[in-house]
């Protein structure tokens, strides 16, 4: 059985910045990281893996330099990492992503093995939509169970398996048929290390790259063209500059007095 | 009256025999070790083991040091005695006294006192080791036994001489054998025969005996440890040796091969004093680490793998794990890399490189550390800071100031900001106190801003030498780019690593911490301090592991302080090269600290009894540990200062007066 994982790279939001003018990210000097949530989907398919021998297949699609991503999937132990790099596929929403990506999966079905799951971050920390994961399965018609925080039992012989979801103030243990798409939350693990012999030789191989002459997609389904909604303007919340009260190392109950001061003044703070 | 060549000759050769094995069975286990230079320099070498091997300099620092040295001296002064005794049992024609009497008479003499001296030290050996022993397992049989048999030699050496004297042989010796000739006078002239013959018999079978027994048992320091000071690393023992990353090669040491040579010898060297153990924070404050234990393991792990490395086969112990020969986990994550052992030792073992080679295999083999590593080392990666904080923030500190970015050309210094001064709260006002007063005393400095990056300190000391590495030589790479040259650190961290361990990456750097470039502008009146102005009250000065004991930087701050409030800091009852840690380094700042009791509580406890109003420090990490130290203990009227802080106020307060 074949465990395939979607993962995106993502702009460190903690260093974003968006451009006042054109209202788009300014992505020059950015560093990329994996979408935190992927990190959490790859570390569950390699302990299902490590516990079953399952094989794992990374996808991610992007630009070239999202090959830096799948180079770390490889780092951590997955056996195939394919990157979906085409023009044609630029510039796309959650619609036109999931195409793609579903087309990717079938792919590996087909010719590589049988895929029994997809695992998918619940969002990402750019899109926040939380669409991909289920528009996939939806495409695939798998079966989806979102929010994932336990696998409780994965049985490969009568092929279910039985999660536990993260609801707001509840968890929800269900059980489905595989093939099953998840999408997982931070509680789910905590990802592994990268071990130095593994990134070296993950420094060496080369990851594969399918375009669309590979995938054979109707233009009108993949890329802007496939993609029913644009994104018309992106900003961020201004925010007015800090400033440091008083001397809180010389006078801290001094310091503390004039905090609290200015929060009440602001209604920030009852008594 | 002659003993007997043909039962002592065959005597002789089986112990020689014996002791020779046991030299080549030990000695040559160290080659399996991996290779590491240690033959450079050797005029410097020598030197070194004349002053500490042979000067038993660091012996003598110690309790009972001195009695080492009086056995050591004593030792090395009787081998003419004994290879007198040995050629005489083989050719009883041999003796000393055949030389002439100036000569023989005061070698008699030194021989005979001696003697004398060394039977007292290991009587006074003998009785420290029940009364009051390094450590509680220092009683053991091998110790007893080993006094004793010295004890014998010199008793026999006495019984020797005093019957030879009582039975009318080498006339008026009791002037010069003064020792011997008490000890004649209880043996008639008699009996002084069978008293001879005795005397000599037992001499010789303890010689025998001792010569077997020595290098099959932890007296072989006898043979190492003079050339274990000869191969000490000459630069700062603390900067851990580089790896080098190629697909195929094994990272850090799981096997005791992977330990150097030196490493090696360094175990073998180990006489198990204790001294080490005695300074460690780790093992004082009930941590499992015990750095003698460590060298311990090691030896015994490579007594017991050695043979079947040399031959091929793979080892039959781990290095890491649980039992004796092995090193636990939790032993190997404990330690503070501080170098208090390293600087107690008195044969220069270097524990902290064996940890942290240990550690870098559990980091880079096996991926498996405690798990509040794993936040670390990801900031790291991702945002070359502890905290993960974005780099853009490290700017923040100087948002009351006019602060410059570093110019090669327009400004003369880099002030390396570190990730302390840039992100933690309370060291930011450390930061802008050091700023001030650069500013103040005309320095023209710079800063590099949101593109500094973290030095790498704390990966390394953990273990972590691949992010390490690429962290170093992204420095290495902008401090090129950028013409950097001098660099002022605040963080003692950052210093030792900026001057040592780049130093390996092909960066020579002029880097001063602030405790020195400070006390240079005070000493060249550049900065004027007003000591009425500030009011610290009694201050007590924690020296920084990294700038100390790693760096040999003790009487700069101390300065500092003394310009800034007119009296020089107390000295707390641990200070200086022997001063105790605060818990921080090695990594150990990002780590909880479950076993055993809080190492920064005892070092707060310490610096209380000085009574002091405030505490100074000279390291980010020792201001935190000590900040929460105090609030722990709830002695929260006492304040801790970076010294840049108690400097500023003195300095700054003249402008407002």
């Amino acid at each position: 059985m074949l465990i395939v994982v979607c993962i995106k790279q993502v702009p460190d939001t903690t260093q974003v910045q968006i451009d006042p003018v054109t209202n788009t990210l300014v992505r020059e000097g950015i560093p990329f990281i994996v979408n935190p949530y992927d990190t959490h989907a790859l570390e569950e398919a390699l302990r299902l893996k490590d516990r079953f021998g399952y094989r794992v297949a990374a996808l991610s699609m992007g630009p070239p330099n999202a090959e830096a991503t799948l180079k770390k999937a490889l780092a951590l132990g997955v056996d195939r990492a394919i990157l979906l790099s085409d023009r044609v596929f630029g510039g796309a929403d959650t619609l036109a992503t999931s195409n793609v990506l579903a087309a990717a999966i079938r792919k590996l079905h087909d010719e590589f093995d049988r895929v029994g799951l997809v695992l998918c971050g619940k969002q990402t920390i750019d899109g926040d939509t939380a669409q991909v994961g289920p528009g996939i399965a939806s495409r695939l018609n798998f079966r989806q169970l979102t929010l994932v925080d336990r696998i409780v039992n994965l049985d490969s012989v009568g092929r279910k398996i039985r999660v536990s979801r993260k609801l707001e103030g509840r968890h929800e243990i269900v059980e489905t048929p595989l093939p099953a798409m998840l999408t997982v939350v931070r509680e789910l693990n905590r990802p592994r290390y990268p071990k130095v012999p593994l990134r070296l030789a993950a420094a060496e191989a080369t990851v594969e790259v399918w375009n669309n002459q590979v995938l054979k997609l109707d233009e009108q389904n993949i890329g802007l063209k496939g993609s029913p909604t644009w994104v018309s303007k992106i900003f961020s919340p201004e925010r007015a500059k800090g400033e440091i009260l008083g001397d809180g190392i010389a006078e801290p109950a001094a310091a503390t007095r004039m905090l609290i001061d200015r929060l009440l003044s602001k209604d920030l703070l009852a008594l | 009256m002659t003993p007997n060549p043909t039962i002592f000759i065959p005597l002789l050769v089986i112990s020689l025999s014996i002791f020779a094995w046991g030299c080549w069975r030990r000695l040559s286990l160290v080659t399996v070790g991996t290779g590491e230079e240690r033959f450079d320099n050797p005029g410097r070498r020598a030197g070194e083991m004349l002053r500490y091997a042979f000067g038993q300099k660091r012996v003598v620092a110690r309790p009972f040091g001195v009695n080492h040295a009086v056995i050591f001296w004593s030792f090395l002064v009787l081998l003419i005695a004994n290879g007198e005794f040995v050629l005489h049992g083989v050719f009883p024609a041999v003796a000393l006294e055949k030389l002439s009497a100036g000569i023989y008479h005061p070698l008699a003499l030194l021989l005979d006192v001696v003697s004398l001296l060394a039977l007292v030290a290991v009587c006074v050996a003998a009785v420290r080791r029940v009364a009051s022993p390094p450590y509680p397992e220092a009683r053991t049989v091998e110790a007893f036994a080993i006094l004793g048999l010295i004890a014998i030699l010199m008793l026999a050496s006495f019984g020797i001489n005093g019957s030879r004297i009582a039975g009318g042989e080498l006339a008026g010796a009791r002037s010069w054998l003064p020792v011997s000739g008490l000890v004649a006078s209880w043996i008639t002239a008699s009996s002084a025969p069978l008293y001879y013959l005795a005397s000599w018999w037992v001499h010789a079978i303890a010689l025998l005996l001792f010569m077997a027994y020595l290098p099959n048992s932890k007296h072989l320091h006898i043979l190492t440890a003079i050339p274990n000071c000869f191969f000490r690393r000459l630069e700062q023992p603390n900067t851990q040796p580089r790896e080098e990353f190629a697909p195929g090669n094994e990272f850090g040491a799981a096997r005791v091969d992977r330990l150097s040579w030196k490493d090696l010898l360094d175990s073998l060297s180990c006489t198990e004093c204790g001294r080490c153990q005695n300074v460690c924070p780790a093992a004082i404050t009930g941590k499992p680490l015990n750095p003698r234990g460590v060298i311990h393991d090691i030896k015994v792990n490579l007594l017991e793998n050695g043979p079947l490395l040399k031959k091929g086969e793979n080892p039959s112990r781990p290095l890491i794990g649980e039992g004796e020969g092995s090193c636990t986990e939790e032993t190997l994550w404990s330690c503070t890399t501080c170098g208090a052992c390293m600087e107690a030792c008195p044969v220069f073992i270097e524990h902290v490189s064996k940890i942290v080679q240990m550690r870098r295999n559990l980091v880079e083999a096996e991926a498996r550390f405690p798990e509040e590593l794993l936040n670390l080392f990801e900031n790291m990666e991702g945002r070359s800071n502890p905290w993960g904080i974005a780099p853009t923030e490290r700017t923040k500190w100087s948002s009351t100031l006019e602060v410059k970015p570093f110019e090669a050309g327009k400004t003369e210094y880099l002030f390396y900001v570190g990730c302390a001064g840039s992100f933690d709260s309370r060291n930011k006002h450390v930061t802008v106190a050091l700023a001030q007063l650069l500013n103040r005393a005309g320095i023209s400095w710079g800063i590099l801003g949101k593109d500094e990056k973290c030095c790498g300190d704390s990966v390394r000391r953990l273990g972590n030498e691949f992010v390490f590495d690429r962290m170093a030589r992204e420095n290495v790479a902008l401090f090129r780019e950028r013409g950097v040259t001098k660099v002022i650190t605040q963080c003692p961290h950052c210093f030792s690593t900026l001057k040592n361990d780049y130093r390996q990456f092909g960066l020579e750097l002029e880097v001063i911490h602030h405790s020195e470039l400070l006390r240079d502008l005070v000493r060249d009146g550049r900065l004027a301090p007003d000591t009425s102005a500030a009011a610290f009250g009694a201050t007590v000065f924690h020296d920084s592991c990294y700038l100390g004991r790693h760096n040999d930087v003790y009487d700069a701050p101390r300065e500092v302080i003394r310009a800034s409030t007119g009296t020089a800091p107390a000295e707390m009852e641990r200070s200086r090269d022997n001063a105790f840690c605060c818990g921080a380094g090695g990594g150990r700042m990002w780590m909880e600290e479950h076993a055993g009791t809080r190492i920064n509580l005892a070092r707060v406890e310490e610096a209380l009894q000085q009574n002091p109003d405030t505490i100074c420090v000279s390291c980010p990490y020792c201001m935190t540990m000590i900040e929460d130290g105090l609030k722990d203990v709830k002695a929260e009227n006492v304040r801790v200062r970076d010294l840049a802080e108690v400097l500023a106020e003195a300095v700054l307060r003249e402008k407002s007066a």
